[in-house]
């Protein structure tokens, strides 16, 4: 059975190539694959950093899915609608920066 | 739970019947799923203790098992957040007042999208209960299609699948026929379910997607509509516009559509009140059934109209899945107030009622962020309002035409809107900047494909808002209302009184001893006695004031005369006064009482009554004041 590995692990394996970005820093039109889920950088949200992560992960935000910037707020470009696999999911910047995305590259 | 209890089938206690559960992600059509199962004999009540609606009807089986068909609200797992989906969890568990889990769980898909419900799914098998999936709106994913490999499905997941179409009543024989056997042949296993970590939910989305790679295949015509609408819908600046034009439209219907139901309904009563007048002896019984309970529930029954309206606009947004777009354009602005964009939903329904805004906080995850909700939602204009604001509107505001194109009154009455939903803003944002700190909960929010409403499952739903509304005016209003009559009408008028009966009534002698509190803030004391059984109910208010300036009551049209006498009497100062001052006040007991429902305490009710009472009175102060320097006392 497959165990996942730690998911910074993960991440570190793949950003070799183009650096991952936090999606909550994407433009709009960015494209590419989720390559880690959880909050990194410390910042406080409304629920614990392990709860947002199990709530990411509930609404399908997993290692491997696909995501694209679809639709942005009037007020400073928040909150964000995805693509997320095959379904649409809004979400707001602060909670969308703890999913780091591998941008597709120019030839994808 | 103890095995022990699981074990006692509730089929036992009530005569053969099976309890079977819907479970499901949103917006994956179960309440359709319900509605087509059940029928239109559905119940509504509230879970014990908690304040969630519990949806329940009958079915029947093929096999002629009768099933009790609980309707519960939409998770993506079992791990609570907001009370609505602690219900679903604990009456998944049998954690919930007593009762057993259910004999027979039906997890409903939208067949489109089928990922995180097979996570679910995943999840719900750890429960232990005999499960069938359902893959509703088949025939959607068929028409874009999607190629599902039913037998492959149900034998990667152990469970039968069955396919429906709930709007259009397909499958529900073959659903009730798997529940049949299910019942018959499959036990019970063990209750082993327990929150996932994140590793464990990382594990069960690479199962589903390893399930749904083998059984699902990719469709070659995919949903371009919804992409299409978003691209229109959710434009920064296009889809805010359309999202007032909305609100536009939905106010004129609320305010336009209503008036020939409504006149039909206040002449229904005031028909049925001189029926009764008519045809009984005068006295204490006669007048308490013509103007205590007939005028008083027909006072509240008049709104009827509105709330359907206003609820029919909000189910068919919801159906449509537009609703969902809306609280993603306004979580920004309400963001901005420290509320949550789901707050934007209860907040809309205030507008007609606050007591469906309050009970629709159920939503929201976080405590606070439904606290800060419930706390404002009275603060938006509800309809109740709205004849109060046309008596002195029509009284003191000259019909006019300002600007060439405005209408004086109705500007009046926009303003009175505008001032209840910036104060609703503005004490949100006080209370979660100040009081309730922290950064607000988080916003994630599936956007479900567009799908067109179904008018059956529409007109449904619109039914049992009204039962609700009818329900709550039977057993929370009338009584209230016989209270009111009470107060008003003893003790009565001595012989040869020169005043008005109510003068002398407690209602009076109340309003008598508070009239000084009110003086500084302009009201004489018709007004302060008005205001008493106005607290029952905020347009009951002008009957009273009608009766106190003893003008029939029953007169074909209450406010032209009472309208008339008003403007003589009053001051434009004490009339704007009064207008600020039913902004703030909390002259509602039935909100306050579902408040203190929805939170369990009296806290709550009892910091909202103060708090609107005092800026009630703080509005009215400024008001009085202002307009009297300006001439207008």
């Amino acid at each position: 059975m497959y165990l996942p590995k730690s998911p910074s692990a993960e991440a570190a394996t793949v950003t070799n190539g183009p650096a991952a970005v936090p999606l909550g820093h994407g433009k709009l039109g960015l494209r590419g694959v989720v390559v880690q889920v959880g909050v990194t950088d410390g910042r406080a949200h409304g629920v614990p950093a392990a709860e947002l992560e199990r709530r990411l992960l509930e609404m399908g935000f997993v290692e491997g899915a696909r995501v694209e910037i679809l639709h942005e707020g009037i007020i400073g470009h928040d909150p964000i609608a995805v693509r997320l696999d095959d379904m649409r999911v809004a979400l707001r910047r602060r909670e969308a920066d703890a999913i780091l995305v591998l941008p597709d590259g120019p030839g994808r | 739970m103890s095995a022990a209890l699981d074990l006692r089938p509730a089929a036992d206690t009530e005569a053969g019947s099976l309890r079977v559960a819907l479970v499901g992600t949103p917006n994956c059509g179960k309440t359709a799923l319900f509605n087509a199962l059940t029928g239109a004999r559905q119940k509504v009540a509230n879970y014990p203790g908690v304040t969630v609606e519990r949806k329940e009807g009958p079915a029947t089986t093929p096999g002629g098992r009768r099933l009790h068909v609980l309707d519960l609200p939409g998770t993506y797992s079992l791990r609570a957040r907001s009370p609505d989906e602690a219900v679903t969890r604990d009456v998944v568990l049998g954690r919930l007042g007593g009762e057993s889990s259910p004999d027979v769980l039906i997890c409903v898909a939208d067949s489109t999208n089928l990922r995180l419900v097979l996570r679910l799914l995943l999840e719900l098998k750890a429960v232990g209960r005999p499960m069938v999936l359902a893959l509703n709106m088949f025939d959607i994913a068929t028409r874009q299609g999607w190629a599902i490999d039913l037998d492959r499905l149900s034998g990667e997941l152990g469970l039968p699948v069955v396919t429906t179409v709930a709007v259009r009543r397909r499958g529900m024989d073959k659903l009730l026929e798997q529940v049949d056997i299910l019942a018959a042949t499959s036990p019970n296993g063990e209750q082993v379910w327990r929150e996932p970590n994140a590793a464990e939910l990382r594990h069960a989305h690479r199962e589903a997607d390893r399930i749904l790679k083998a059984c699902v295949k990719q469709p070659t015509l995919p949903d371009t509509w919804t992409g299409k609408l978003d691209g229109v819908l959710l434009h920064p600046v296009g889809g805010m516009v359309i999202l007032l034009a909305i609100l536009f439209l939905m106010f004129q219907a609320v305010f336009s559509w209503a008036v020939p139901a409504m006149d039909l309904i206040s002449a229904a009563f005031d028909g049925l009140a001189n029926l009764v007048k008519a045809n009984m002896p005068a006295g204490v019984i006669q007048g308490l059934i013509s103007d205590g309970v007939i005028a008083g529930v027909g006072s509240v029954l008049v709104f009827l109209p509105q709330i359907m309206i206003l609820f029919f606009f909000i189910i068919l947004l919801e159906d449509f899945g537009y609703m969902a777009r809306a609280a993603f354009l306004m979580d920004k602005i309400m963001g901005g107030a420290g509320l949550h964009g789901r707050a934007f939903i209860p907040l809309l329904s205030s507008f007609a009622c606050a007591i469906p805004g309050v009970m629709a906080t159920r939503v929201i995850d976080s405590k606070y962020d439904r606290l800060a909700t419930i706390m404002v939602a009275p603060l938006m204009t509800c309809s109740a309002r709205i004849p109060v604001y046309t008596l002195i509107i029509a009284a003191f505001v000259p019909r006019e035409t300002v600007y060439g194109f405005l209408n004086l009154q109705g500007l009046v009455m926009f303003g009175l809107y505008a001032a209840g939903v910036v104060s609703a803003l503005l004490i949100a944002f006080v209370l979660r900047r100040f009081i309730w700190r922290g950064a607000v909960e988080p916003f994630i929010m599936e956007l479900p494909a567009y799908k067109l409403p179904d008018a059956r499952n529409v007109l449904t739903n619109v039914l049992l808002r009204a039962k609700i509304f009818l329900g709550r005016a039977g057993s929370i209003i009338l009584p209230l209302m016989i209270v009111v009559w009470f107060l008003s009408n003893f003790p009565g008028a001595p012989a040869g009184a020169t005043q008005p009966a109510i003068d002398y009534s407690l209602a009076g002698i109340i309003g008598h001893a508070i009239a000084p509190v009110l003086a500084p803030i302009g009201f004489n004391w018709q007004i302060a006695v008005a205001l008493i059984p106005g607290m029952a109910a905020r347009e009951v208010a002008v009957g009273a004031l009608a009766t106190v300036y003893a003008v029939s009551a029953s007169a074909d049209d209450v406010a032209t005369p009472l309208g008339t006498l008003l403007a003589q009497q009053w001051s434009l100062a004490t009339a704007l006064s009064l207008l600020a001052w039913y902004i703030f006040a909390p002259q509602c007991l039935s909100t306050l009482g579902v408040v203190k429902r929805e939170t369990n305490s009296w806290k709550w009710p009892i910091i909202m009554f103060v708090y609107m009472m005092a800026l009630a009175y703080a509005a009215s102060f400024a008001t009085y004041h202002v307009a009297v320097a300006l001439g207008g006392g």
